[in-house]
């Protein structure tokens, strides 16, 4: 079986999403390939978890979304970060390093 | 910020539901075309890439489902869903809604009904600005708690305290007005200037009265009631400035009081009027003395800050002083406050709370009985629940709906039962009009529309809860494979202990009602001393000028009245009264037995209660004589003074002595009376009389020898009391045509005796009636309750029955088994609601007379009654138990 988003840390998904945006504004397809290529692999994201992840994060004011033509002249929806959502990921971003450092003492100690 | 797009987001998704689906559609369909094409590069078929998607990324069908359910907007959705289901199944089984909505109805407006009393006469604040500053006055004089006030102390309180704003004393009195149309009785209220101000009532025109106003030698002014303005001077303001003319005195009119002035009850001595006049411009001499007290209370507001402790310390101080500077009649005298609105309600309500556990519990008979019809149709749908959990529903899923299912009876219910009390208080109010104070300020406001939708709710839950739970604990391969028989017993257990439950209630409200029952059967047979039949009572007011009358010209009209009354065809017998009557009206006198020290003040003097009577009134009343003989026409002016006293006070007085020839002396009389006779003791002040005060003494004497200077009191209006040969024969009309041929006297407050004694019990009926109603209402709901389980379990149990037919079981035996397990509920209900009842009757004792709280025979009167009513409820399915077709029963599976 594939690996799932449920193998990530509980909630980290919500921060990863905001990762993705944070250089371009992406549709949820490309956003599933790329998070799955930054891991390489590691992740396997399931639609279900990515849908309710943006709907929850566009309702919290942290993305926006607009429908614009591919590059195959499909119509899709883009997500894009908000200056909240960018404010967001930063401290997000900081928590976790924080905690991974700590995490790892501790498992790192003897 | 974020709160408020969710919000509007969830309200689009609600709104907007298509349009929000078909962008997601669209989206996810996207989503699904981009990694199939992605496979599709790698060399996959169409349909290849499809599946491999399909297995990386989840179906995009829950997907959707799992977007659509993860906002707020769609717990709303499935709610709605829910309710609207509710309703399909109500609509679909009406028998069943009709029965559960009716009884939700009963239970919430009675409730509400109860609680709009309560509400209105306990809760709601009186309606004056800062009630809890008002103070209510009177005088406390041993061995009354409670006495009128004379008016030199009020004046002396009213110009010694610091402590209050104002006080200001009323009393009642009666005018009659004529000049404009026709003569008319006015009930009259005297008051102090200070009373409308320090009530914060504003005179519809005109204004209230001035301290000048307020004195003997002030102008005679009068405020008239709106309800007189209007009925008898059309409202006109022109009333103003105008005159009035009240037993042949004119008043001018200076305002009108408004009609929703309120200020009333028995306890405080309060009565609206027809008309208000200044108390201290009343100049009659009982006015001036201090050792008098006409009739009159106080009500007081404090100062700001200052709490009921400091004024009763201080008024205590003040009637220290007063009992120092004037010991003849204000030695041992006291002053009593208390806050106006205990005052105002203290007496109705411990009656009122009782009535609130009764109907509390009625309430959740309701509840059982609509949880009872839920729970034998929930294992009736049983096999729907199971369907649905076969499905995907969790056990939540399921609770909430069922929930929602009874949220929608509730509610429906409670409006139906808002109606219900509505109507319901207008109608008793309506029936019952004295039996509770401040019943024009019962109305709907928003503390009784927020206790009917907080009673709904809770039981929604109460109702709702244990079924949904049964409901969702369910087995699904048991539940489908046995079909429509469903299981044996299932929710059984649970209605039994509701039914066992309902029947403890109710005993315990039937046992309440059986003791109000019990005590008003004793009270009513209690023999008050007098025989009330065909006695009936009136007043004849004597027309203005005979107050300018000479005191013979007086007693000659009075004498001529007593004719003609007599003279009417279907009288037996007639006499005047005045000073006490028998539950309408004290009157005490000092007194002291000539030959034994007199004691030094008034005060220290013992009291009887004084009737002056005409000398058939013993004939009316149907007292009888003990010894000696009554008061006769030859006892006048020109004959010895004489009296009559009651066989309490020559038991108490003259034990072991014959009391007949001894002499009294009556405080403020001269000279002393001798006793001639010994009557019957009556009951003064209510049936219950002796009960709950120490018997009072009772002397008679004669109207015929009242002196000169209290003739006056005669002129103005006269009690009168007439046998008559039947009910209504001769009528009312027919004395008052005699009355009115005689002079231009008018008669008036018609009452027969039956009448008064029915209003001294008034409170005890309105309770014993609104008990009995409820305790019927329990009695009812746990019979439908009790034969609602009954039916059930046979209806389960056709097939079993059937069995033991075939197998030789004979009918007898069946209905046997059918009874025995009703008889058994019964019975551990009504043991429960026994030793219920056993702990909580004794919280009524108050209200019950000469009957104990643990009354063995309403116990045992109960317990069969409803074991019988149980056994009669349980018969009709047991007869259908027994005619069970064992052919049929058995095809049937």
């Amino acid at each position: 079986m594939p690996k799932e988003s449920s193998d990530l840390v509980q909630g980290t998904l919500d921060m990863l999403i905001l990762k993705t945006l944070a250089l371009e504004s992406m549709h949820g397809y490309g956003i599933t390939v790329r998070l799955e290529q930054m891991s390489k692999g590691t992740f396997r994201i399931n639609a279900g978890s990515l849908f309710v992840a943006l709907q929850r994060l566009q309702r919290a004011g942290l993305i926006r979304s607009e429908w614009k033509p591919t590059e195959k002249s499909r119509r899709a929806k883009y997500y894009s970060l908000t200056q909240q959502g960018r404010k967001r990921l930063d401290v997000k971003t900081r928590e976790w390093g924080r905690q991974v450092t700590a995490i790892t003492r501790i498992l790192e100690a003897s | 910020m974020s709160w408020l797009r969710n919000l509007v987001d969830g309200l689009r998704s609600l709104i907007r539901k298509e349009r929000v689906c078909q962008e997601l559609n669209e989206e996810l369909d996207g989503f699904l075309e981009m990694a199939v094409e992605e496979k599709m590069k790698e060399g996959m078929s169409r349909q290849e890439a499809g599946r491999a998607v399909r297995l990386e990324r989840g179906s995009l069908e829950v997907a959707k489902e799992l977007v659509g359910s993860a906002g707020w907007e769609s717990f709303v959705e499935t709610m709605w869903q829910d309710l609207r289901f509710g309703l399909r199944m109500f609509c679909k089984n009406p028998g069943f809604t009709v029965v559960a909505l009716l009884t939700l109805a009963l239970g919430i407006g009675a409730n509400t009904a109860i609680f709009t009393v309560i509400n209105g006469v306990l809760l709601n604040p009186l309606p004056y600005p800062h009630p809890e500053q008002m103070v209510s006055l009177a005088e406390t004089l041993p061995p009354f708690p409670q006495f009128a006030i004379s008016y030199p102390n009020f004046r002396d309180w009213a110009r010694m305290n610091h402590t209050f704003q104002a006080i200001a004393a009323y009393r009642q009195n009666n005018f009659n007005l004529t000049g404009s149309g026709e003569a008319q009785r006015l009930k009259a209220t005297q008051v102090s200037a200070a009373f409308f101000p320090l009530l914060g009532v504003e005179p519809v025109i005109g204004r209230s009265f001035s301290p000048e106003e307020d004195k003997p030698e002030g102008e005679p002014v009068v405020m008239l009631s709106e309800g007189l303005w209007r009925s008898r001077f059309g409202g006109a303001p022109e009333i103003l400035e105008k005159a009035l003319i009240l037993d042949g005195t004119g008043y001018r009119v200076i305002g009108v009081v408004p009609k929703d002035f309120y200020f009333c009850c028995e306890s405080t001595n309060f009565r609206l009027g027809d008309v208000y006049l200044p108390v201290g411009a009343w100049n009659v001499p009982w006015m001036h003395d201090r050792g008098a007290h006409p009739g009159l209370f106080a009500v007081g507001r404090l100062k700001t800050g200052v709490s009921l402790e400091q004024a009763r310390a201080e008024m205590n101080a003040i009637a220290q002083n007063l009992a120092t500077a004037y010991p003849d009649s204000d030695k041992n005298a006291g002053i009593v406050l208390a806050p106006l609105k205990e005052q105002m309600v203290g007496n109705v309500r411990p009656v009122l709370l009782m009535l609130l556990a009764a109907v509390g519990f009625v309430f959740v008979i309701c509840c059982v009985n609509v949880a009872n019809l839920l729970l034998a149709r929930s294992t009736a749908r049983a096999r729907e629940f199971a369907l649905r959990a076969a499905l995907g529903a969790s056990r939540g899923r399921t609770i909430r709906q069922l929930l929602a299912e009874s949220a929608v009876m509730a509610v429906v219910g409670g409006a139906l039962g808002l109606l219900l009390a509505m109507w319901g208080t207008r109608a008793g109010l309506a029936a019952l009009p004295q039996a509770l104070p401040r019943a024009n300020d019962l109305r709907l406001d928003p503390h009784v529309l927020l206790f009917t939708l907080t009673v709904s709710v809770l039981a929604s839950l109460l109702f709702g809860l244990a079924p949904a739970l049964q409901a969702s604990r369910v087995d699904l391969n048991e539940m489908l494979k046995e079909g429509e028989r469903g299981t044996g017993a299932g929710g059984h257990g649970m209605q039994s202990a509701f039914v066992a439950a309902e029947m403890a209630l109710t005993v315990v409200l039937l046992i309440g009602a059986g003791l109000m029952i019990r005590s008003l059967t004793r009270l009513w047979a209690v023999n008050p001393g007098f025989d009330s039949q065909n006695v009936l009572t009136f007043t004849v007011a004597l027309p203005a000028s005979a107050e300018k009358e000479t005191p013979n010209q007086v007693r000659t009209t009075v004498d001529q009245l007593t004719e003609a009354i007599a003279a009417v065809p279907g009288v037996n017998a007639v006499a005047i009264t005045d000073g006490a009557f028998p539950m309408n009206g004290d009157s005490e006198v000092g007194f002291w037995i000539e030959g034994r020290p007199k004691p030094s003040t008034q005060r220290e003097m013992p009291n009887a209660v004084n009737y002056i009577v005409g000398p058939d009134y013993l004939k009316v009343m149907s007292i009888p004589l003990r010894h000696g003989r009554f008061l006769t026409m030859q006892d006048n002016l020109h004959s010895p003074f004489v009296a009559v006293i009651d066989e309490y006070f020559a038991a108490q007085y003259f034990p072991n002595q014959n009391p007949i020839g001894e002499h009294l002396n009556l405080a403020g009389f001269n000279p002393p009376l001798e006793i001639v006779g010994v009557v019957g003791h009556v009951n003064q002040r209510g049936l219950d009389d002796n009960e709950n005060s120490p018997a009072t003494v009772q002397i008679y004497t004669p109207v015929a020898q009242i002196p000169d200077e209290y003739i006056s009191l005669l002129a103005k209006a006269e009690g009168f009391v007439v046998r008559t040969q039947a009910p209504n024969y001769p009528t009312t009309t027919a004395i008052r045509h005699a009355i009115e041929a005689n002079s231009q006297q008018v008669a008036y407050d018609f009452e027969p005796m039956e009448g008064l004694i029915a209003d001294s019990v008034a409170n005890r009926r309105f309770t014993m009636i609104l008990m009995s109603v409820f305790a019927g209402l329990a009695m009812v709901l746990a019979s439908i309750g009790i034969y609602g389980v009954t039916s059930y379990v046979v209806g389960r149990q056709t097939h079993e029955i059937g069995i033991r037919l075939a197998l030789g079981a004979e009918r007898r035996d069946v209905l046997r088994m059918v009874l025995g397990k009703g008889a058994k509920l019964a019975f551990v209900g009504v043991t429960l609601g026994l030793c219920a009842a056993f702990g909580l009757t004794r919280l009524m004792a108050s209200l019950l007379f000469s009957v104990t709280a643990h009354d063995p025979l309403t116990f045992v009167v109960v317990a069969i009654l409803l074991m019988a009513v149980a056994l009669a409820a349980c018969y009709m399915p047991a007869r259908r138990a027994m005619r069970v077709d064992p052919m049929m029963s058995l095809r049937y599976e």
